[in-house]
């Protein structure tokens, strides 16, 4: 965490100096001092602690950045996404950025941003597009790594063990990239395992709510459930309700893995409530800000950036909860 | 045996049976005693369907009227959204008395949310589906505003129990929908209300000129169903113990609208079924259990869900059921259950 902070600092210090030498050279010739950069973002929505934290990491490191954010909230719909788009492109913002909702369906957008020369940043999900001229660049964590994280420790956790182990897995927002990788990663590695075995894997939609109802209906359709393998940290807090009200123990009757890492889940995570959490972290605003000028500058960027990120045991936590900003 | 098929609730009757009888097979407990109360699958259908059952009561009356209420769902977030608020500034959140007080004015503040649907409604003069689309919309931002776009976590026990608590034996959630069933109920079987709400969906001026108070009657069903949404909103966050803006009655609107249908209430206004909607309510509360128990993919979740809705809507159309009954039976006994 600190070290992400540090990074960003040493970014932002590189940017502002390598932005003095640009200013210094080009003084006089732009027009006036009005022709800020401006970023049309179009965010996912508000559906958990994370997005929260990413909201407001993207909108202070833009203004720390001085670039003008044109920010807009899809509430988790694709078309509300794409309309927002639309209008970036209308209002001729410089470059677009956005967390796609679902995997799927952007090409046609993403064409008219093309055609309309304004360069498109992904942030945190990916979008499956087969042209990937389409956009410029991709930031975000990788989620079918952090899915073989979560495998990994699992698969260390009964090494050795001859015992079966009945898996039970809360899939994210179906058709969402994080859910889909988070799935493909842990079942690529626990695969290595014929002990470990996923026995029921449904959707929560990402939700506490939906993670509660359906762990009711895992719990009660499901026979000796040993582990929860919960696509981020809400829908396990909502698992962890329906487990006590029946009468199990989190975390020890039932072990709990989860991705994200947000205050609430490492919380639970220090509280032994929760075994093991991966880190997917929210605080991409400091790069992506710099992207965003780099692409307006012109210059090459990488394909993919990847976010800085590492994962929590019960005793991690502990040291770490205090420092949670979100 | 006809006149049976003919009851419009006998398929979603029957229909919600064969998925209880599913839901029997496929869990360990379907009911059982386990510390002091009732556990198992009926119940956690029953507790769950209690939001969904407040809404579509408030949504049945605003039918009956001729009107339709789509902010319901925001006007729960709002509600869940004041209250964690409020919770989470006590001093004492286990405090009884305050978390009542707290409950009661997130409900009056939602009553106050359906007073502005009715005013627009009945003294503007906006068709019902534009009116209350305005605070569909505009609710859900203030809700996040309210919580500052965080989820807000409440450690109250007097909250929970609203969700999660039992007494009696029985989920405290299931008793709170059972009793404004009850209510509703009485007040529209047992007075005139029922009466009077169905002439003004049947002809609103009509009935204002035989001398009914139509607009007040409208703007009544609004603050009642504000303040049934308000309720189920409580209902919904003390389940997870935060308010989360976002997610609160997403949607709740359509299958609050589904349960009216399949109640057989008619969406142009009139005839209306309190037991009709509740029997809807826990209908699609048990097929969203049922998707889970019989382990139906992700993927096909929502077909699953259409193909179960759309045989239901078959089988309750008059225009089907004669000719499928009607090849079987003879000729006038067909005609008769067509003008019956």
């Amino acid at each position: 965490m600190r070290r992400n902070y540090a990074a960003a600092v040493l970014g932002g210090l590189l940017l502002v100096s390598s932005l003095a030498g640009c200013g210094g050279g080009d003084s006089g010739s732009e027009d006036g001092g009005d022709d800020k950069l401006v970023l049309g973002f179009s965010q996912v929505g508000a559906e958990s602690g994370w997005r929260t934290a990413n909201t407001k990491s993207i909108q202070e490191s833009a203004a720390a950045a001085g670039i003008e954010l044109k920010f807009s909230d899809a509430q988790g719909k694709q078309e509300n996404q794409i309309s927002a788009i639309r209008s970036f492109i209308t209002q001729k913002v410089d470059v677009i950025a956005f967390s796609p909702v679902v995997v799927s369906g952007w090409d046609a957008v993403l064409k008219e941003a093309k055609d309309a020369g304004i360069p498109v940043i992904l942030t945190d999900r990916a979008v499956d597009s087969q042209d990937t001229s389409l956009y410029a660049s991709f930031i975000g964590s990788d989620f079918v790594e952090e899915g073989k994280k979560a495998g990994e420790w699992l698969a260390k956790e009964y090494e050795g063990k001859s015992e079966p182990v009945n898996i039970v897995e809360l899939q994210g927002t179906t058709g969402s990239a994080p859910a889909l990788d988070r799935q493909k990663g842990f079942a690529d590695v626990i695969a290595g395992n014929p002990n470990l075995k996923i026995v029921k894997s449904q959707t929560g939609d990402f939700k506490r709510a939906d993670g509660k109802t359906v762990m009711e209906t895992f719990l009660q359709s499901t026979p000796d459930i040993d582990v929860l393998y919960a696509h981020n940290d809400d829908m396990g807090l909502g698992a962890i309700e329906a487990i006590e009200a029946a009468g199990k123990k989190p975390g020890t009757d039932i072990k709990i893995i989860t991705v994200d890492a947000v205050k609430d889940g490492m919380t639970a995570l220090a509280d032994g409530k929760i075994n093991f959490i991966v880190e997917c972290s929210p605080l991409l605003g400091p790069q992506l800000m710099e992207l965003a000028k780099k692409v307006d500058a012109g210059e090459t960027v990488e394909k993919r950036v990847l976010t800085k990120e590492t994962t929590f045991t019960q005793e991690q936590a502990k040291t770490e909860l205090p420092n949670r900003q979100y | 045996m006809i006149s049976i098929f003919k009851n419009r609730l006998f398929w979603p009757a029957a229909i919600l049976v064969v998925l209880l009888v599913i839901n029997m097979f496929t869990s360990r407990q379907f009911v059982t005693v386990q510390d002091g109360h009732l556990f198992g699958t009926l119940i956690d259908i029953l507790r769950n369907s209690a939001p969904l059952i407040l809404v579509g009561l408030g949504m049945t009356l605003v039918i009956s009227t001729g009107g339709i209420d789509l902010s319901v769902g925001s006007v729960m977030a709002i509600s869940a959204a004041v209250a964690c608020l409020l919770i989470q500034d006590l001093d004492d959140q286990n405090s009884v008395g305050p978390v009542l007080l707290i409950i009661g004015i997130a409900i009056v503040v939602s009553m106050l949310m359906g007073l502005w649907n009715g005013a627009l409604v009945a003294i503007i003069g906006i068709q019902p589906i534009i009116a209350t689309l305005i605070l569909m919309v505009a609710g859900r931002g203030i809700a996040q505003l309210i919580t500052d776009g965080q989820i807000i976590n409440v450690q109250s026990g007097p909250y929970a129990t609203i969700a999660s608590g039992f007494f009696a034996a029985l989920p405290v959630a299931l008793l709170i929908a059972v009793a404004a069933t009850a209510l509703i109920l009485l007040l529209t079987r047992r007075t005139a209300l029922g009466l009077l709400l169905e002439s003004v969906g049947g002809s609103p001026t009509a009935s204002r000129l035989a001398g009914i108070g139509a607009r007040r009657l409208t703007i009544m069903v609004y603050v009642v169903a504000g303040g049934l949404a308000g309720l189920a909103g409580l209902i919904y966050s003390a389940n997870i113990k935060s308010a989360d803006s976002i997610s609160a009655g997403n949607l709740i609107e359509l299958d609050a609208i589904l349960a009216v249908v399949i109640g057989g209430t008619a969406l142009v206004g009139g005839r209306f079924s309190i037991i009709g909607t509740v029997l809807g309510a826990v209908l699609i509360q048990t097929l969203a259990v049922t998707v889970v128990a019989i382990g139906i993919p992700s993927e096909a979740n929502l077909l699953f869900k259409a193909v179960v809705v759309v045989a239901l809507c078959l089988f309750q159309s008059p225009t089907l059921r004669e000719k499928v009954f009607g090849r079987l039976t003879p000729r006038s006994a067909a005609g008769a259950e067509v003008t019956a």
